[in-house]
């Protein structure tokens, strides 16, 4: 059963801010899914084996360094929440209120 | 208009015989006058259309999760609410080359994570057989149109299933094909190594026509290699010579009797046009779900890192705490439960202390089911299970248990983990609802699959119009 610590500590890498509601939830859900996730240490010792991060082999997928242009600036901006002076305007990083 | 296959209505509009304008017209009324919540968005006017292209105008419903540029694409969540992209999806600027239209934007579980597409921050989508039931998910809505018939055809998304199973529970063919088949660029990404675009189609000559036009490898997804040899019409019509393998882990224990019976009548069936059946196994696929259900989840939490309010999408309002409590207060509420569950499961199996024992220890895993179907093809020419363990379940029956709603992709995620080729094909009812019945091939064997499954297809007869007529 993960804890509400670990719970918590999950979240704030994930950047999510879990109500106490779902705290509670998450931690019963997840411990749940991790039990059945468990399984795969019935499989014993696979030192041997290599991990697989990619199942068809590619190799050195190139291509030609052709420059082209890229979005202008204001259709990479349009999508944008909030926008100012040219760029993506956010709250301050050292704010706190 | 409404009994002609994709196939059938191209042809019929370069002969002359079938007008493209009324044709897409057709469509466009019915996607917008569908009761399933099938789509998000629906084109509001007739398109330009080539008569004497590939596709001679033929319309395609498109999962919301393909970036169409100035289309909404929403992938089913919150967070991207209203975002309409600057660029379009390769495998959609394709079959636009090929003559293809745009007719709508489907409905699906948000970000592809989920079994029923109840996961939408749009609203569920109903299946056309039983509208208390689920269409399976997550391209529910690329189902429901094409089983409804307010689509000809449509074309989805499959990580772990989201193709074939939302295939089979509505009676209609969902091919996904071997991982790199086609360009993920532009497809709005869940987890990277497994996501792969794929097709949905009344039968399997309209599946080879429209994944014909979606293949090739892309400079913009260094992953995209195509396919060795075009995609050809099938013509087989019978199965003589061909090795079929029955896993046992995936055809007995947790399978409803209904669609067994249906999956022992099929492989009665391929008997009979020449085929050996024997039984094998697959011994490392019942861990496939624990695998997938690591690897799929810490590959989504890094992907979807990037919805933090800043650059599109959702930002949650008035939020206080600066840049970090902006980023916190929009991903709790622009994100769904099933999503923050996974990107917590996948950023725990990542975290310090538990990678090794988790995702490490996953992706060796991942290894040895691809080995199980190596050493299967040495024997076989296929691998064929069903498609899912049940028939369309009724909306809310596996909402509260994540794990319920996971097992329902006990039998297609061997293949994702693999890379290789399945494709579903209705192959009968159970209880009334529709059964699929899932044939899987080595990578890059898709025109031998497509082959294998047009001939079972001609001797199952499957009649799909229930949905629709």
């Amino acid at each position: 059963m993960l804890s509400r610590d670990q719970v918590l500590h999950v979240a704030r890498l994930a950047r999510l801010e879990l109500t106490d509601e779902e705290v509670e939830r998450f931690g019963g859900e997840l411990s749940k899914v991790l039990d059945h996730i468990e399984l795969i240490g019935e499989l014993g010792d696979l030192s041997d084996v290599p991990p697989t991060s990619h199942v068809i082999d590619v190799e050195n997928a190139l291509r030609a360094d052709e420059p082209r242009p890229s979005l202008p600036r204001e259709t990479a901006l349009q999508s944008a929440p909030d926008t100012g002076d040219d760029g993506f305007r956010v709250p301050s990083p050292g704010a706190t209120a | 208009m409404i009994g002609l296959t994709a196939a059938q209505a191209a042809a019929a509009i370069k002969s002359g015989d079938l007008d493209a304008a009324e044709y897409f017209d057709f469509y466009r009324r019915r996607a917008a006058d569908d009761a399933l919540n099938a789509y998000t968005w629906v084109a509001e006017q007739t398109p330009e259309l080539d008569p004497d292209s590939a596709f001679a105008g033929v319309p395609i419903a498109i999962k919301d999760l393909f970036c169409t540029e100035g289309v909404p694409s929403q992938a089913g969540s919150k967070i991207l609410e209203g975002y309409r992209p600057p660029y379009t999806a390769t495998s959609v600027r394709r079959l636009k080359e090929a003559g293809g239209t745009l007719l709508g934007k489907t409905n699906q579980d948000e970000f592809a994570m989920g079994s029923s597409t109840e996961n939408s921050a749009y609203g569920p989508t109903l299946n056309p057989w039983d509208t208390t039931r689920v269409p399976g998910g997550s391209s529910g809505g690329s189902a429901a149109s094409v089983a409804a018939a307010t689509a000809p055809w449509s074309i989805g998304t499959d990580t772990g299933g989201s193709i074939r199973q939302p295939a089979a529970l509505t009676g209609i063919v969902g091919l996904k094909p071997t991982y790199g088949a086609i360009s993920r660029y532009g497809m709005i990404a869940f987890a990277s190594s497994l996501d792969q675009a794929g097709t949905f189609t009344r039968d399997v000559t309209d599946a080879a026509l429209l994944l014909s036009a979606m293949v090739g490898p892309d400079p913009c997804d260094s992953t995209s290699i195509g396919l060795p040899e075009p995609i050809k019409p099938p013509t087989a019509r019978d199965l003589k010579g061909i090795r079929l393998g029955v896993p046992e882990e995936l055809s007995g224990e947790g399978i409803e009797p209904g669609v067994l019976e249906a999956f022992h009548e099929t492989l009665e069936l391929a008997r009979r046009l020449g085929a050996t059946v024997e039984t094998t196994h697959l011994p490392h696929s019942p861990h496939g779900l624990a695998a997938y259900y690591l690897i799929a989840p810490a590959e989504c939490s890094s992907n979807l890192a990037r919805y933090d309010g800043v650059r599109f999408g959702f930002r949650a309002k008035d939020a206080k705490g600066g840049l970090l409590g902006m980023y916190t207060a929009t991903r709790e509420q622009g994100f769904g439960p099933e999503v923050k569950r996974r990107i917590m499961l996948g950023t725990y199996a990542l975290s310090s202390g538990y990678y090794d024992a988790y995702y490490g220890r996953a992706q060796k895993v991942r290894t040895l089911i691809a080995q199980d179907f190596a050493t299967a093809w040495e024997k076989f020419d296929f691998i064929v299970t069903p498609t899912a363990p049940s028939v369309a379940f009724e909306l809310g029956a596996k909402t509260a248990d994540p794990l319920a709603m996971y097992v329902n992709d006990v039998c297609t995620v061997p293949m994702s983990l693999a890379g290789i080729p399945g494709i579903s094909i209705p192959n009968g009812l159970s209880e009334g609802l529709p059964v699929g019945f899932q044939l899987a091939g080595p990578a890059f064997s898709e025109n031998c699959l497509l082959d294998a499954a047009f001939a079972l297809e001609q001797a199952i007869g499957f009649d799909g119009s229930g949905a629709y007529a």
